[in-house]
């Protein structure tokens, strides 16, 4: 892999994280109030769509963020009112507008622009193109054969839309306002103990509501960077559950903005990798012994507990093993491998475990073997003011 | 406790959240310049105008009886599982591979075949995140919505590169052969010289849903795993206090539930016109389990006729959807409307109408 080839993938990267990394933090700032989300999905897809179609009537980029922003800050407000208002189930909140993002966004686009659930394209001002910062170079083929500074210059930081430069400076943003401001300081209390937040006498609902305000607004930029920026035009279910890898990488990096960044940039990788290499091959012998250390690592925790640990881990294991049977037999059964020289054969990693990463590591940190994720303590439950 | 008598909690409470749903429904027809009350004309014409119709109908009420009796189950042990679709998509795997591994001599053995297996599947899906949350106390609805992402790659990648036939265009597996298929409802109808369900894909299943529905009931309220399943739903100090078991309790509720998602599978992919595994089999249908669950007071009677609204509003809506320019995603605003206005917003219909009996009662006993 030469360097240029690397410098793509690392620009890829950035591109990929960007709307998982908005969406992350808007995660962040809500269930650090104490307000879970996972209605993430839906804001961000129906500000994906309001932003492209209104940037198509108006012809301007901005004025589509605008509405994007307007349409998520209202799905948070109704996921507000059902879970801060009227105390319901914000799990089932955050269904309720993952669904109705789904449905309406087809529904009024179809109504809107007889497309097939889809807007028009977007072209010029109503689209936000790539910024070339000065000197950068332009032509691939300059990129080339430029030295490596210039060659992470012009396509790594140069090129991108002003809402990854944007979407980059949220983070220290957070950081600064979670961690350095009186705001930061009550909302992350009304996530942990809004009863103590409350007898300081500071609303714990204004609180709240403030963090689903935020989160919305950031949701709003990630959808409208999806569909005005990456993409020129909305298209049906385009967040592709990119809402739900940001709530992935919103554990993974246990509610830390920084670590947030590193965690969706990781994600961000996976998808650049997914999409850059259609084939990639690793020895099958790398695989066969992953397999069976995981599953001689299972064994080994499920022996000495109960019952259940012992059927659950075992199962596990057993799954392990037959997988690693499995490529051992799929590597020897090529031409000419045999038994042994199986092993030395290479194996085609599948598309879709790449794409499945993001969701196994999450299960396997929420499992708490690595380094346990521990929530906002007051997340999910209503706060019900002493009487 | 509750302000209200039991049938306003069962009957009223439902029906005001399914009126609010209605009325924001015909503001999204009024918006895209549809004629709300032809389109309900059109709606009701698409669910039950023939007997084709009809059948579609219920084809789609037993996927829905199924995967609302499986949010239903963990709801009462105070277990969310949103991973239904997952459940679900395994559950087709299971009965693809009885149907197509087993050269089955006779239909029935192949339907108990792939009931085992798809429920087999679908409770193994769940157990993993079932055993985190019982012994790591990892959050069940993050870790079902994970399994779901999973579970939609593990079907496609079976799907392309070990069911599909060789040289086949379709991302499916090969048809199940002919001894499997299993009575359509309509085969049933003809030997008594009837065509009540046209070409339907209604089929037996849908007997099964309804024993489904009856094992859940006696299971719930007439056994005592389902009583602790409710103690511990209610309160889990209580039922520890009491010395039930909260790992066997949650593991075991959660498989029953990832069971009866999977059993799903058996509907659709084995009951369908061309009985066959197809990409992303389960079609939403284990997300409209938790408005089926939600609309039903998790009760399977109310499962049932939820099931049966929710099955004529897919139908009704596909209809609409091949005649009008309102495509079918009307139908799952109207299940994001459900679920909001039963599950989430609960309070905010729930108070006024609490208020609303207080005062009847009040007055009453004043004129006494």
């Amino acid at each position: 892999m030469d360097f240029y080839t690397f410098v793509t993938l690392a620009d890829a990267t950035i591109r990929n994280a960007m709307p998982l990394l908005l969406a992350c933090l808007a995660g962040l700032f809500s269930e650090r109030a104490g307000i879970f989300d996972i209605g993430l999905e839906g804001k961000m897809l129906a500000a994906a769509f309001l932003a492209a179609a209104v940037a198509f009537v108006t012809g301007s980029a901005w004025i589509g963020l605008l509405a994007g922003i307007g349409i998520s800050v209202f799905l948070s407000l109704i996921h507000g009112l059902a879970s801060i208002t009227f105390r319901g189930n914000q799990l089932i909140s955050g269904v309720a507008i993952n669904f109705l993002a789904a449905g309406l966004t087809v529904v009024v686009a179809e109504g809107w622009f007889a497309q097939g659930g889809r807007t028009p394209s977007l072209s010029g001002a109503a689209r936000f193109e790539g910024i070339d910062l000065p000197g950068a170079l332009g032509t691939v083929r300059e990129k080339i054969q430029a030295s490596p500074l210039m060659q992470i210059y012009s396509e790594f930081i140069s090129g991108h839309s002003i809402l990854v430069y944007i979407g980059l400076l949220t983070v220290p943003l957070t950081w600064w306002v979670l961690f350095r401001t009186r705001f930061g300081l009550r909302l992350r209390a009304v996530g942990e103990n809004p009863a103590s937040v409350d007898t300081a006498g500071v609303s714990v609902v204004r609180m709240r509501y403030s963090a689903v305000i935020i989160a919305g607004v950031l949701c709003g930029i990630a959808g409208a960077y999806l569909s005005t920026a990456v993409q020129a035009n909305f298209t049906k279910d385009m967040t592709a559950n990119r809402g739900f890898i940001a709530l992935a990488a919103l554990i993974f990096a246990k509610w830390r903005p920084w670590q947030a960044l590193g965690a969706c940039l990781l994600f961000g990788l996976f998808f650049a990798i997914d999409t850059r290499f259609q084939n990639i091959q690793v020895g099958a012998v790398w695989i066969i012994a992953a397999l069976l250390v995981a599953a001689a690592g299972l064994i080994h925790y499920g022996l000495r507990r109960e019952i259940v640990d012992k059927l659950v881990m075992g199962g596990l294991a057993a799954v392990f093993a037959v997988l690693a049977l499995l490529v051992w037999g799929n590597a020897a059964g090529a031409e000419g491998a045999g038994l042994f020289g199986g092993l030395t054969e290479t194996i085609k990693i599948p598309s879709q475990l790449i794409q499945s990463l993001p969701y196994v590591l999450v299960v396997v940190v929420l499992a708490g073997f690595v380094g346990k994720a521990i929530p906002p303590r007051a997340g999910g439950q209503p706060y019900v003011k002493e009487r | 406790m509750s302000g209200m008598p039991k049938w306003a909690d069962v009957v009223l409470v439902p029906l005001v959240s399914l009126l609010l749903a209605g009325i924001i429904s015909i503001l999204v027809f009024v918006a895209v310049g549809q004629n709300p009350w032809e389109a309900l004309q059109q709606m009701v014409e698409g669910a039950f105008g023939s007997s084709n119709n009809i059948g579609y109908t219920l084809f789609y009420a037993t996927n829905f009886t199924f995967t609302g009796l499986a949010v239903a189950v963990a709801f009462h042990g105070a277990l969310f599982n949103i991973g239904g679709e997952g459940q679900a998509l395994l559950g087709g795997l299971g009965v693809a591979v009885a149907c197509l591994v087993i050269p089955w001599p006779h239909w029935s053995l192949a339907l108990v075949a792939a009931v085992a297996m798809s429920a087999a599947f679908g409770a193994l899906w769940v157990s993993v995140p079932a055993y985190l949350q019982a012994r790591r106390g990892s959050h069940i609805v993050i870790t079902t919505i994970m399994f779901n992402g999973m579970a939609s790659g593990l079907l496609i990648y079976m799907l392309n590169n070990v069911l599909r036939p060789e040289g086949a265009m379709q991302v499916a597996s090969d048809v199940f052969p002919q001894a499997t298929h299993i009575p359509s409802l309509n085969d049933i109808a003809q030997a008594f010289g009837s065509n009540a369900f046209g070409t339907s894909p209604a089929n037996i299943t849908l007997f099964l849903a309804i024993a489904a529905c009856v094992g859940v009931w006696a299971l719930i309220w007439r056994t005592r795993l389902g009583y602790e399943i409710r103690a511990f739903g209610k309160s889990q100090p209580a039922a520890r206090y009491a010395g039930i078991d909260a790992t066997r309790i949650t593991m075991i509720a959660l498989l029953i539930s990832g069971g009866l998602a999977g059993m799903m599978a058996v509907n659709n992919t084995l009951g369908a016109n061309t009985p066959q595994l197809v990409d992303n089999a389960a079609g939403g249908a284990g997300f409209i389990g938790i408005a089926v669950a939600l609309m039903g007071r998790n009760h399977p009677v109310g499962i049932a006729l939820a099931a049966l609204l929710f099955g004529a509003l897919f139908q009704g809506g596909s209809e609409l959807a091949s005649d009008t320019n309102v495509p079918v995603q009307i139908v799952i605003v109207i299940q994001a409307l459900v679920v909001m206005f039963t599950g989430a917003l609960d309070n905010m219909v729930r108070k006024p109408l609490e208020g609303l009996f207080a005062q009847v009662r009040r007055g009453a006993r004043s004129e006494a």
